[in-house]
């Protein structure tokens, strides 16, 4: 099912873990829409110093968030910004079609870190991260970037802790 | 390495006996059932034979009542559509249950395109019926009650005995598909009171891709292929005859062995649960402690997901199955999981565990040693085990 080079990554993960006292910080996704990925980011003279991740998903959201953070690191922030989710697909040797909208989160998340880092040099504080692009769905007829409630089908914010049309919970607060 | 499956319910291996049998009919009794001629008639013989083997298997007085279909799926659709289709100038409202496999689910979905309706039912936190919900559910333009017997994701038992008691005094046709039970733990038609069984030759130790349903006299249901007279007139096409006698060997040694496969598999079944508790913090065993499969143990392992489990499991030789919405590529979690409350996070990390005469307790020591590692590394992977602590 998987490339190689996916399977190498899965089970040979590259900067699995979180780094103390990050500069800068970013999540995407959530367990409704399948995958989740935290990005930590080391920063040194707008150079990626060190980079370490989290992900909750499958084989394929796994070997992304590797190969992301062997992507990365040692660049400069302006580099960095440039990786695209289908960069890091070409550099896995491809992806499985039924993954590629779930599981290829690594850049957004790379992105989000590197915003916050900025921001946070900025002195900007951010509440809670909001969306700002919805990443790439390659799901047929439906709209890219959004998630659907699993219990009733309605559209609802990766964000939401409710379902807005059933009322079900989407995700255990922590 | 020994490779440990873990996984009989996508396929069974076939028995010694049944591979003989298959062989020995691909050699020598290639013929068509229906040809009058002396190789039909050996064809013919062979598949009656087969027949009476499985009526045997399910209690079943007169084997003329069993049709042999191309696997449980057919036998499913044949009962479900068949009836509906015969059934729709008297009524188009069909009743099942919320955890129903999706062979029924999506037979009742094409019929709803067809201006049926469908009445499901919820079942409790393991994933039982309640009778009484059946009861309310049906209407006076009912003609069909669906429920199965066994669950496919987390074994649980259904009251069928009791659902049929009220559709037999309502004189309602009940389908019960029993794929995960024939073959596997007693299954009695008569005892059972239904009117239409569903059962597939995969489950017991028999080929894949024939299967039947026992249709008790009198019910009436069109044929879902129209061709021939083959089957009593319910099932058009030549037979698999290999496939079936197959079935009939397996049905055979289902009956010689099916207390000592119980006994095996029951004392499995305790230590892989007693296995799982006592290494893994975080889990559910899903399904009902007592009324279901002996053969299956349904586990959601919290914070990660079941697509990673399979494939770390795969390469240490252990084939395992998930409900993880993303190995089915869907998408979507698993119906049954949401219906016994599960949410959709932990619905992910749901692995499915079945096994059979030829699995020992080593191989179930082995699963939990090496499970207890692929857990601790994906977890230490997870942000929401990381969150939890």
């Amino acid at each position: 099912m998987y490339s190689k080079t996916v399977m190498e990554h899965f089970k040979n993960p590259r900067n699995v873990g979180e780094i103390e006292n990050a500069d800068g910080v970013g999540e995407v996704g959530n367990p409704l829409c399948g995958d989740m990925m935290t990005i930590y980011l080391k920063v040194e003279d707008d150079v990626i110093k060190d980079i370490k991740f989290k992900t909750f998903g499958c084989g394929a959201a796994i070997a992304v968030s590797s190969m992301l953070t062997e992507m990365a690191k040692g660049k400069t922030l302006a580099e960095a910004k440039k990786i695209t989710n289908k960069d890091v697909a070409e550099a896995l040797e491809g992806l499985p079609k039924n993954k590629l909208h779930c599981s290829n989160l690594g850049a957004d998340a790379l992105k989000r870190a590197i915003q916050d880092y900025e921001d946070r040099k900025a002195g900007i504080v951010r509440p809670a991260p909001k969306r700002q692009e919805p990443h790439e769905h390659d799901h047929g007829h439906e709209e890219g970037g959004h998630c659907y409630c699993p219990y009733c089908n309605i559209e609802v914010s990766e964000d939401d802790l409710f379902c807005v049309g059933c009322g079900k919970m989407l995700k255990k607060p922590h | 390495m020994k490779t440990i499956n873990l996984d009989y319910l996508s396929a069974n291996p076939l028995l010694p006996e049944v591979q003989e049998a298959m062989i020995k009919a691909i050699r020598t009794n290639y013929g068509n059932p229906s040809s009058p001629h002396q190789l039909g008639d050996q064809a013919h013989e062979a598949l009656e034979q087969a027949r009476e083997s499985v009526a045997r298997l399910i209690h079943c007085p007169k084997p003329q009542e069993i049709v042999f279909t191309s696997g449980g799926t057919e036998a499913i659709n044949t009962a479900i559509k068949g009836v509906a289709l015969a059934q729709a100038k008297k009524g188009r409202h069909i009743v099942t249950s919320n955890i129903e496999h999706n062979a029924v689910l999506r037979s009742l979905r094409r019929l709803r395109m067809m201006d049926f309706q469908v009445t499901s039912v919820g079942v409790d936190e393991y994933g039982r019926v309640d009778p009484e919900e059946v009861a309310r559910a049906i209407r006076e333009d009912t003609i069909l009650v669906t429920v199965m017997h066994s669950n496919n994701e987390i074994g649980t038992l259904q009251p069928i005995e009791e659902i049929a008691r009220i559709t037999r005094e309502k004189k309602i046709p009940f389908h019960c598909d029993a794929v995960t039970s024939v073959g596997v733990i007693p299954v009695d038609v008569q005892k059972l009171g239904v009117d239409l069984l569903s059962f597939s030759a995969n489950q017991f130790y028999g080929p894949s891709g024939v299967g039947g349903l026992y249709i008790r006299s009198g019910t009436v249901l069109w044929p879902l292929l129209d061709g021939g007279v083959q089957e009593n007139n319910k099932r058009a096409g030549t037979e698999n005859l290999i496939g079936i006698i197959g079935m009939g060997a397996a049905a055979e040694a289902a009956v010689r062995d099916m207390e000592d496969r119980i006994r095996h598999c029951r004392r499995l079944k305790e230590r892989l649960i007693r296995g799982l508790k006592e290494n893994i913090e975080d889990i559910f065993i899903n399904g009902h402690p007592e009324l279901s499969l002996p053969n299956l143990v349904s586990v959601s392992i919290r914070y990660i997901e079941g697509e990673g489990i399979v494939l770390m499991l795969d390469e240490e030789n252990i084939l395992v199955s998930t409900r993880s919405a993303c190995a089915a590529g869907a998408l979507q979690a698993s119906h049954v999981l949401l219906a016994i409350g599960r949410d959709f996070a932990d619905a992910q990390g749901t692995l499915v565990i079945t096994f059979g005469r030829e699995t020992s307790e080593a191989d179930i020591d082995r699963f939990l040693e090496v499970l207890k590692k692929v857990v601790r590394t994906l977890r230490d992977m997870s942000p929401l085990y990381n969150k939890k602590k």
